[in-house]
């Protein structure tokens, strides 16, 4: 099984980020997602930064580098960037709208179909498959049984199987919006939101009025507010096909993450429970753990 | 611009007719398009009933086939098309890659527009669509702003239509697991948004609770009035406030629109609410259709007539309407 690193999903400052690759370098990483997915107004590190730290990293690392790509492109010019992006030339892309499948396509070039991609079934993994894909992160609410049937749809139309990643720790990005929603919480108009989230470098929680925590406000992503954790299950993403385990980056603590993961697939015997949620990979709410799912 | 509206019921379906929808969209009776309610969407009788009555009208019918499959149930999209297609629908309005691959291979009369479920929301994307699936015609999410729209629409040839009226999706639709998040069931894939059999109404001696799968999404003081429990607009508390996180409950309105949204090009204007009551999509149609006849006799004079904003400020959730996305300080 191999481990990968999630694209940073937060804004960090240039520092935080330079430190933070710095340091899962150290760690026993096969695939680092790079690039911002989430605000096209997040310049502090812009498409020729993150190139220019992928040429850094592959000089201290074996880990493949993949870029990936802007979830919600709304204006001309952030489709602008999108292309080239794609057209980048050196690393793979990861895409996340149909808009850079489209590109990609175009080109003939391979390509990861990131989580918001809305690839839910086999007949819709052969269309990307055609497309380019050859690795496919399914949307976070999909349970391990419909990747498992997808996968076997998949067989059953004799098209080869792309590459699984599941993510599989951190926060689970649910919603993308027109509207920042860090910048509202701020009383700040979104063309005037003098980058506020660069202030949260785990977002906002958002609580519901009996303080129970729901979702993490992240500018125009909405996020869970309980972390995904599917290391309890692991003998099932080995059983469904699982190639890849998706971490995602936390502003905290991450290098701890690696290795409770790596050491998992090292043979150390899977925890029994873990804090956090699971509730979707066993086809209930995304909100549940294991033992409120009645799995325990 | 032609005028689409939507209809649950075939009553609805009557009313819009009567109103002068140019084009009225429904869905099936199952977990295949995203309105999939407890006792919506029209029956096989019906569906014939409506049909008839929309050729005799000189009218379109589209039939939503919008959810994405789930690996399952495969044969239940795929006769959806199916059934779409021997019904002779002016347009099938579809999401899935897979789904869209299938009625292009199979039906290739079929005109497919793409749905809003679909997410575009640049002309690359479109393009996407249109090369692989021919697709007619693509309904953009509600997440654009006007200036954004005119540039989608000066890159892509696919025709497009918009939302016009009805509840805000404050979310870009299909990009938006919320729902699943707190309930298991998602408009992707079941069809649905926070569902009402996960909704429980609560009443004690503070006033009144509305709660989604046990989440606390609202509370209102005793003459507050109170709404359904759509996630995103409940009162969160966010850094110590409480206050309407996400957004408040309120309809988009785009009257006011109508002259930018011609001048863009746009082919249609939407009508949101297979969900709603045929009284309501009676009068929303009417205005609607008063609204785009005063702006086709006179584009120069047009102006928004009270009348209208008042008649669609009553049917409006929380009697509030918005430009939305469309309007950049709304963002």
């Amino acid at each position: 099984m191999k481990l990968s690193l999630g694209p940073v999903l937060f804004y960090w400052t240039r520092e935080k980020l330079l430190n933070f690759y710095a340091e899962m370098l150290e760690q026993p990483l096969d695939v680092i997602y790079l690039g911002e997915t989430v605000c096209s107004k997040r310049r502090a590190f812009g498409l020729d930064e993150w190139l220019g730290l992928a040429r850094d990293l592959r000089g201290s690392t074996t880990a493949e580098l993949v870029i990936s790509g802007l979830a919600l492109v709304e204006a001309a010019s952030e489709l602008s960037s999108l292309r080239r992006l794609c057209d980048n030339g050196e690393l793979l892309v990861e895409a996340n709208d149909m808009g850079a499948v489209q590109f990609l396509s175009e080109r003939k070039l391979p390509f990861v179909a990131g989580p918001a991609l809305n690839v839910y079934n086999g007949h819709a993994l052969a269309e990307l498959i055609d497309c380019g894909m050859q690795r496919w992160v399914p949307p976070v609410e999909c349970s391990g049984a419909l990747i498992q049937d997808s996968l076997e749809q998949l067989d059953r139309l004799g098209v080869a199987r792309p590459e699984l990643e599941l993510f599989a720790y951190g926060h689970l990005p649910l919603a993308y919006s027109a509207r920042c929603f860090t910048a509202r919480a701020e009383n700040r108009p979104k063309d005037d939101c003098q980058f506020c989230c660069q202030n949260y470098p785990e977002g906002i929680p958002l609580l519901s009025q009996e303080g129970e925590a729901l979702f993490t406000i992240n500018g125009i992503q909405t996020m869970s507010a309980k972390v995904n954790n599917l290391l309890a299950d692991y003998p099932q993403l080995q059983q469904v096909g699982a190639d890849l385990l998706r971490l995602s980056p936390r502003a905290e603590g991450m290098a701890e993450v690696v290795q409770a993961y790596h050491a998992v697939r090292q043979g150390s015997l899977p925890p029994l429970a873990v804090e956090g949620c699971n509730g979707y990979w066993h086809g209930r709410p995304g909100m549940l753990g294991a033992e409120e799912a009645g799995l325990c | 611009m032609q005028l689409v509206c939507p209809a649950g019921s075939l009553p609805a379906l009557k009313a819009a007719v009567r109103q002068g929808a140019d084009a009225i969209y429904v869905g099936f009776r199952d977990d295949t398009n995203a309105r999939h309610f407890a006792g919506l969407n029209l029956d096989e009788k019906q569906l014939q009933t409506g049909l008839e009555l929309i050729r005799k009208e000189g009218r379109k019918l589209y039939v939503a086939v919008n959810t994405y499959a789930q690996p399952g149930g495969w044969q239940r999209w795929q006769r959806a098309v199916d059934h779409a297609a021997e019904l002779g629908v002016n347009a099938l309005i579809a999401a899935d890659p897979g789904v869209l691959a299938y009625a292009c291979k199979h039906h290739p009369d079929l005109n497919l527009h793409l749905s809003v479920q679909g997410s575009a929301t640049n002309a690359a994307a479109l393009s996407l669509y249109q090369q692989r699936y021919n697709i007619r015609r693509a309904v953009l999410p509600r997440v654009l702003s006007l200036a954004q729209v005119r540039q989608v629409a000066e890159k892509s040839t696919v025709p497009l239509e918009v939302f016009a009226f009805g509840s805000l999706c404050i979310m870009a639709e299909g990009r938006c697991h919320l729902s699943s998040y707190l309930t298991g069931e998602s408009p992707n894939l079941c069809g649905v948004c926070s569902p009402a059999k996960a909704v429980r109404w609560q009443e004690d001696a503070d006033g009144l609770s509305s709660r989604l799968n046990g989440v606390l999404i609202d509370r209102y003081a005793k003459d507050e009035p109170a709404g359904y429990p759509t996630l995103c607009k409940g009162r969160f508390m966010v850094n110590g406030q409480r206050f309407h996180a996400l957004e408040e409950p309120t309809s988009l309105n785009t009257l006011d629109l109508i002259p930018q949204l011609a001048a863009i090009g746009i082919k249609a204007v939407k009508i949101e609410g297979r969900q709603r009551s045929p009284a309501y999509v009676e009068q929303v149609t009417r205005v609607w259709r008063a609204a785009l006849d005063a702006y086709a006799r006179a584009p120069q004079s047009f102006s928004v007539q009270p009348q209208w904003r008042s008649a669609l400020a009553t049917l409006s959730e929380g009697s509030q309407t918005t430009l939305g996305a469309y309007h950049r300080s709304w963002q």
